[in-house]
């Protein structure tokens, strides 16, 4: 199982943090999963303009093709302007319309203000449910409060990271095997 | 329909096409020779010919994974090999060629081959040829449009004078040297949504139709647009040839040419597009209401019929090569066309 943590803007710190504990969670507590952690603030990464991904080059190419050979993905994005960030819905543009088809995609938010919770629910989840994405429901919803100089201080936004990775990780799997058995029946 | 060379009377044209695709069988993982697979492309389409089918051609791609990006010369050489099976290209990227060439290369290659020669014009679904050949990608659209038209009034015009964006103008120009029967048969090439259609219909040109998979039903979408789109511009969609163009492989039974043929599907489409072939997607296209033609030959036939039905079209061409078939089983498939499916087709669809 590959899975890719995607870091999704290239403002401020705190997505990165959140997904820095993430990726640590996720490879203590399943070490023989290959993880891989993006932060977009570290690419540079071109706007779509419309050629298949794999006809990108550089920096480009490589997060599009890391997230197309991915089977689950943990987004973490940041709010602004009361919506995803335009690096993060570039990376969509990149990619596949069908490109989450048989994988599974969980979320993970940071924002300054509990008035964005349902900004992920209205505006993230749509998109990433017409790219064939299978949804962890739940997401993680961390606000400026829980961190303290690039830590994340709130013992119950850890656990709920820690149910997060568990929950991708349980998902994956089970949906690899049904589609395995399913697959199986067609018998070619 | 004679301006195109198609004579509706004498039933559905068969085809074969090659976009000369360049991958390892992964039954055995290998790949042969670029200069093997050439000359294998070359002998299909005599055995093509032999086996009674009515169409050959092949298209250009330029990145890894192809062979045939220089698909003139390819077509030379079939020209020169073959007797009486029509030749075209499937498709010739005008959008980053110069017309005036591309049409030299083609009528030379219909007095080779005796008035067999057609064009195929499209727009290319991948880009690397616009880099390469030095266009800018933000012109796709206009490229294609201008180059198009030039392509269509050098067709009909001995004397073309021409102005245009992406190309030095013609005075007076001769453009030598002349097809065998005056014109050649140029076809649009047409993916995807309706959209595309529209504009081949109102250029009153006849349509090339890619149909990948998926339901019959929603290729009729884009043929009823393109016929629409003609008649509003005072063209006869009576006059319009249209062919459609998709995956083909045959075998004893259905689930036999789907075991022997997914690998190959799922393989190419992973190396040339990125994405594998969804193995339920590739399950529901045996159904005979999708338009992939996968199966026994009974189904194809059915397949074809029911395709027939639905769309009117004049020509079906099948792609049978894709994803590194061994010349083996291509050569299965030619003969199980040859002896089964096109006497089934011509049969139903010729006027008598």
């Amino acid at each position: 199982m590959q899975v890719v943590g995607l870091s999704g803007s290239k403002v401020g710190t705190k997505t990165r943090t959140a997904m820095e504990y993430t990726v640590k969670s996720l490879r203590k507590k399943y070490p023989d999963i290959q993880t891989t952690l993006i932060d977009l603030a570290e690419y540079d990464v071109q706007f779509s303009d419309g050629r298949n991904y794999l006809e990108y080059e550089g920096d480009t190419k490589y997060v599009a093709q890391a997230i197309m050979e991915a089977d689950a993905i943990i987004i973490g994005t940041p709010i602004f302007q009361a919506s995803i960030p335009a690096t993060l819905k570039n990376i969509f543009d990149l990619l596949p319309e069908n490109a989450f088809l048989d994988k599974v995609v969980s979320i993970l938010v940071t924002a300054g203000s509990s008035k964005h919770y349902l900004i992920a629910e209205q505006q993230l989840k749509p998109i990433l449910s017409y790219m064939k994405a299978q949804l962890v429901q739940t997401y993680v919803f961390i606000e400026e409060k829980d961190f303290y100089r690039k830590e994340i201080t709130n013992d119950d936004v850890l656990f709920r990271i820690d149910r997060l990775v568990e929950d991708t990780v349980i998902l994956t799997e089970t949906y690899t095997q049904i589609r395995e058995e399913k697959e199986a029946k067609y018998g070619f | 329909m004679e301006k195109y060379r198609i004579d509706s009377s004498k039933g559905l044209e068969f085809g074969i096409y090659t976009l000369g695709d360049h991958i390892s069988d992964p039954h055995i993982g290998k790949r042969i020779s670029a200069q093997q697979r050439i000359q294998e492309i070359i002998e299909l389409a005599q055995l093509a010919e032999q086996a009674g089918i009515d169409f050959f051609s092949v298209g250009e791609s330029h990145q890894e994974y192809f062979t045939t990006q220089a698909h003139s010369v390819v077509l030379g050489a079939i020209a020169q090999a073959t007797e009486k099976i029509k030749i075209s290209s499937s498709s010739t990227i005008i959008s980053t060629l110069d017309p005036v060439r591309v049409y030299e290369d083609f009528a030379t290659i219909d007095l080779i081959s005796n008035g067999r020669t057609e064009i195929i014009a499209g727009r290319a679904s991948r880009v690397g040829v616009f880099d390469l050949l030095g266009y800018d990608l933000r012109d796709y659209e206009e490229l294609f449009e201008e180059k198009f038209d030039l392509l269509l009034k050098i067709n009909e015009e001995e004397v073309v004078n021409w102005n245009g964006q992406f190309r030095a103008p013609l005075k007076n120009a001769k453009v030598l040297p002349r097809p065998l029967n005056g014109s050649l048969p140029i076809w649009r090439a047409v993916g995807g949504p309706p959209a595309s259609a529209v504009k081949a219909g109102y250029a009153g040109v006849p349509m090339f139709l890619a149909t990948l998979g998926g339901p019959a039903t929603s290729f009729k979408y884009s043929i009823d647009a393109y016929r629409e789109a003609a008649r509003s511009r005072g063209f006869d969609p009576k006059e319009l040839p249209i062919a459609t163009a998709g995956l083909f492989y045959t075998a004893e039974t259905t689930r036999e040419a789907q075991r022997e043929y997914y690998p190959h599907i799922n393989g190419g489409m992973k190396l040339t597009n990125g994405r594998g072939y969804p193995k339920q997607q590739f399950a529901q296209g045996a159904d005979k209401r999708d338009v992939m033609n996968v199966g026994s030959t009974q189904q194809i036939i059915e397949k074809i019929l029911y395709q027939y039905e639905l769309f009117g079209h004049q020509r079906y061409i099948a792609q049978m090569d894709f994803g590194g078939v061994s010349f083996d089983k291509q050569k299965k498939n030619i003969e199980l066309i040859g002896s089964e499916i096109l006497p089934a087709i011509k049969k139903y669809t010729a006027k008598h």
